[in-house]
């Protein structure tokens, strides 16, 4: 495991809120996308992907009321109980804030295992919410969606962090 | 005076600050919703922030869907409109049968003195998307308070029953599904006229019917359609089939599974079933003879 610093040092651009924005709106998008029979449970959650890439990558620029209200926004548009998304999604950006210098440290490949972690902790609180409030237990592949999320983290993280890459300028020096 | 961080550091409450606010907000909401749906208003708010990017968001889906309408051979037309046109003609054999014995029937039942059948209406839907909520069988139908519909109204398909719905929104409407856990239809067996309740298993395509006594008439097969006691689903709307019926006496009551007749999984139109009149009232309760003196003496 080779920290970071030493593979690759790289001086960013600062992100605009705007982009960060765009980004999320852009999830809850993907959210709401039809998805047919089975393949609803391997729809990974993308807003909760796109938060905790916020969280970890730009903890200032992001807080939990963002988060807060993605969360009302999902349990609106999946007619679940009110709150749910919410609950998960603000445990979700705390823990992005609190582990984001540990997890910046890593080449994507162990952020992996970093981010694995934290959304199928992210199921768990929504599965421990609706079971508590009566409902089954949905079955194993009720977790699969957060597999899927995870292995697009590395693409994610690549893709959004492009706009921030400095412009080459064969002219400057 | 003391010492604090200079205004640069200054960051507001820590992490846990916030969380432990956040939790407390999302924990009073959740009970706040599953206890004493309070929050319809707020939902609604939000649902019409939402309501532009739903719609974008099956945008794509329908459109592919509307290319896919339009780019058909022109063979499948024509097989497509013979085989409605044998369609309508076996319809309209039954139809002309259909309205000879309704008016029959209304004969009988105005000899009889019986109620009149409630007349229904119902109104054309789409289905938008199925909720991506894995704890319970929901879809999301394009027509919602504005168009007029009513909270527990019956959701069919050109088959039967599919749901029921149980949220309006200004724009879209959210209707949970027979196959839903918490969903109960009143029904009838068509073979024989017995009562029951169907409820469903929370699984895809299964059903049950629950409290039913291990001697009961039910057998494979058999019908079951909605038996309007209940004031909500019109009766005679086809809803499942029997499939299978265990008996074991050490059970109090049979297991009887059954599979949904409608389309319960598919996308697509729906009807929105409107009942023109409700039920007769309740009887009212009988006034209890208030007793002055005893009656304070007591509470």
């Amino acid at each position: 495991m080779q920290p970071r610093a030493t593979t690759l040092q790289e001086i960013l651009l600062p992100v605009k809120p705007a982009f960060i924005i765009v980004t999320l709106v852009a999830a809850l998008f993907m959210n709401f996308l039809p998805w047919p029979g089975f393949w609803t449970w391997l729809k990974p959650d993308f807003v909760a992907l796109v938060v905790l890439y916020w969280c970890i990558a730009q903890p200032r620029k992001i807080g939990f009321t963002s988060a807060w209200i993605l969360g009302l926004m999902m349990d609106v548009a999946d007619g679940s109980l009110f709150g749910q998304h919410a609950l998960a999604y603000s445990i979700l950006a705390y823990a992005g804030i609190v582990l984001h210098r540990r997890v910046q440290m890593f080449t994507l490949a162990p952020q992996v295992l970093h981010v694995v972690m934290l959304l199928l902790f992210n199921d768990l609180i929504v599965l421990i919410i609706r079971m508590l409030a009566g409902s089954d237990f949905p079955g194993y592949r009720y977790f699969l969606g957060s597999l899927v999320a995870a292995a697009l983290w590395p693409p994610l993280s690549v893709l959004l962090k492009l706009p921030q890459h400095p412009k080459s300028d064969p002219d400057h020096v | 005076m003391e010492y604090s961080p200079p205004p640069f550091f200054k960051t507001g409450p820590t992490p846990l600050t916030r969380l432990l606010i956040f939790s407390l907000l999302s924990l009073a909401l959740l009970i706040t919703d599953a206890r004493f749906k309070y929050l319809e208003t707020l939902r609604n708010i939000v649902s019409v922030v939402v309501y532009p990017l739903q719609r974008i968001a099956n945008a794509p889906a329908e459109i592919a869907h509307r290319a896919g309408e339009f780019f058909v051979t022109h063979s499948a037309l024509r097989a497509d409109n013979a085989q409605l046109n044998r369609q309508n003609i076996e319809n309209a054999a039954v139809l002309q049968q259909f309205k000879s014995l309704q008016v029959e029937n209304a004969h009988l039942r105005e000899l009889l003195d019986a109620r009149k059948r409630i007349g229904i209406k119902s109104m054309l839907a789409e289905v938008l998307y199925a909720a991506r909520d894995p704890f319970a069988r929901k879809i999301i139908i394009d027509k919602g308070s504005q168009h007029d519909v009513l909270n527990g109204a019956p959701v069919i398909d050109n088959i039967g029953v599919i749901g029921q719905v149980t949220r309006v929104y200004p724009w879209v409407s959210e209707a949970t599904l027979i196959t839903d856990k918490g969903q109960v239809v009143p029904v009838l067996n068509l073979r024989n006229g017995l009562r029951a309740v169907l409820a469903g298993a929370g699984n895809d395509g299964v059903l049950e019917l629950k409290f039913i006594p291990l001697n009961a008439d039910f057998q494979n097969g058999d019908r079951l359609v909605t038996s309007g006691i209940d004031g909500v689903y019109p009766p005679g709307l086809s809803v499942a089939e029997v499939t299978n019926v265990e008996r074991n006496a050490a059970y109090l009551f049979a297991r009887i599974t059954c599979k949904p007749l409608a389309g319960v999984n598919n996308y697509g139109q729906v009807l929105i079933v409107r009942q023109e009149s409700t039920h007769p009232e309740r009887p009212t309760e009988e006034a209890k003879p208030v007793r002055g003196k005893k009656g304070k003496r007591n509470g």
